[in-house]
């Protein structure tokens, strides 16, 4: 019988930068993972550590991811030296590229109001087309413009789950793989984690499974509200240096890949992929890119976004059973660096980060009006 | 390195262009095939390091028989077949993308 501090469930992004930095502070930490029958969704994102457009009607939101745009600037240099693998993390600001002049004053419209609600934390510029070409040369002409922040960029999100995972190693955490956490009990002052390869005792539990959190979260009394949305992603072959930009959309990979993606559909429980999709993600990015006419598209994949109903990420602690936590968001690249550094000092004991205060689901409940 | 079990007299050979050299090469074989049967064993060096490459699995899996074949880079050799006249040349790190 195991007997952990801290138990996570799921060793995707989210629970293994909650894992990581759990680990940091000494306690006995295990990551618990299910297998290659998850639905994987750290396995299959596109990379972007983004700030820009997160977080309107939700400041706080925006704010928690610049704060992890900032700390990654601390958590990638940090990994290479503890496992030696570089996350190959860049932050040289990203673009949205806006190809009509109405998409650019819309959008121009929803960055002003989200540097409104951020009370100017969140800075943005919008850059018309000759701006946007010094920026990224290799943008087609028919482009209008783009909006473009500093703290945007990217990283390889493969070698980053790699790197995390070496770094619980180092850092004495296990890794417990290929049986799903099917009942969660209390069990004395922790809990009994139910699982066909053999139970695991905890002192606290950390519900990070993806879309796995749905049948796990009411049995500690919380609620994640989640739904698959897919999204689907092209792969070329590796090509010369040609951006080095990330773009919401098409961002080339340390070896030379464009990646590129963004669709969003709702499919059900499918990570399949559809020719249709494919299409219209590849010629959007020739519209962006049209030297990218005869680039081989090498391979193509879907995955399910952990989608939340406002798209802003869930984290609560239990109040019927403490020392259960839940950690649900769709961003487990961008967010890793807060993850790692922030929440899970939170759950080891420090106070909550102010940013994530408002991000627990009550948010959702139906609001029944105070009467007199 | 490689030889035929049977020399291809019995069968008709084409001419293709190898890095300027001509060879002559059997008719059907694929272009992976017929270099290695002429002794070429370096296609290409790899877009990060560099680092030299021949085919591994000839049938379309690996990717590392990359070459440009007339005038179209990253083609897996294993996968095209030989033809009069066809000019052939290393894939050398990433391709470039025309402006």
């Amino acid at each position: 019988m195991a007997n952990y501090d801290f138990a996570v469930v799921g060793g995707g992004l989210v629970g293994s930068a909650i894992a990581y930095g759990l680990c940091s502070s000494g306690h006995r930490v295990a990551v618990l993972d299910e297998g290659d029958v998850a639905y994987r969704a750290s396995r299959g994102n596109f990379g972007l550590v983004w700030v820009q457009s997160k977080g309107l009607g939700m400041p706080n939101y925006s704010d928690w991811s610049q704060s992890s745009s900032r700390l990654w600037l601390e958590l990638a240099p940090e990994l290479k030296a503890l496992t030696g693998i570089d996350v190959q993390h860049r932050r040289p600001g990203g673009v949205h590229l806006c190809h009509t002049e109405q998409d650019w004053l819309a959008r121009r419209e929803t960055l002003n109001r989200l540097a409104g609600q951020t009370q100017g934390s969140f800075r943005f510029e919008m850059l018309d087309h000759q701006a946007l070409a010094a920026l990224v040369p290799a943008i087609g002409g028919d482009v209008f413009g783009a909006s473009w922040t500093e703290m945007d960029g990217h990283a390889n999100p493969l070698y980053l789950l790699r790197a995390l995972h070496a770094g619980i190693a180092h850092r004495g955490g296990h890794y417990l793989q290929g049986s799903a956490v099917r009942w969660v009990h209390r069990d004395g002052s922790g809990f009994r984690l139910k699982r066909d390869s053999g139970d695991v005792l905890c002192g606290s539990v950390i519900l990070a499974a993806g879309l796995g959190n749905r049948g796990l979260a009411e049995q500690v009394g919380l609620e994640a509200p989640l739904a698959p949305n897919r999204g689907e992603v092209l792969i070329t072959e590796r090509v010369a240096p040609l951006l080095e930009l990330p773009t919401t959309y098409l961002r080339q990979t340390g070896e030379g890949s464009l990646q590129i993606g963004d669709s969003h559909e709702d499919v059900g429980m499918n990570d399949g992929t559809r020719t249709a999709v494919l299409a219209d993600i590849a010629s959007r990015a020739l519209r962006a890119f049209p030297r990218l006419k005869d680039v081989r598209i090498v391979r193509s994949w879907g995955a399910l976004r952990v989608m939340t109903p406002d798209g802003c990420p869930i984290y609560q602690a239990s109040e019927t059973h403490p020392g259960a936590y839940l950690a649900c968001c769709h961003s487990g690249v961008t967010l890793a660096a807060v993850h790692a550094k922030r929440l899970a000092p939170w759950i080891s004991g420090s106070a909550c980060p102010e940013e994530i205060i408002p991000l627990t689901a009550e948010r959702f409940h139906v609001r029944v009006p105070e009467t007199a | 390195m490689f030889a035929y079990l049977k020399q291809p007299d019995a069968r008709e050979t084409v001419t293709i262009e190898f890095e300027g050299r001509a060879l002559a090469v059997r008719e059907g074989d694929t272009v992976a095939a017929a270099l290695l049967a002429s002794g070429v064993d370096i296609f290409r060096s790899t877009p990060v390091s560099e680092s030299p490459r021949g085919p591994w699995c000839m049938m379309g899996g690996c990717f590392d028989c990359l070459l440009e074949i007339d005038g179209v880079p990253n083609r897996q050799g294993c996968q095209i077949t030989v033809s009069e006249g066809m000019t052939v040349i290393r894939q050398q790190g990433a391709r470039r993308i025309s402006p």
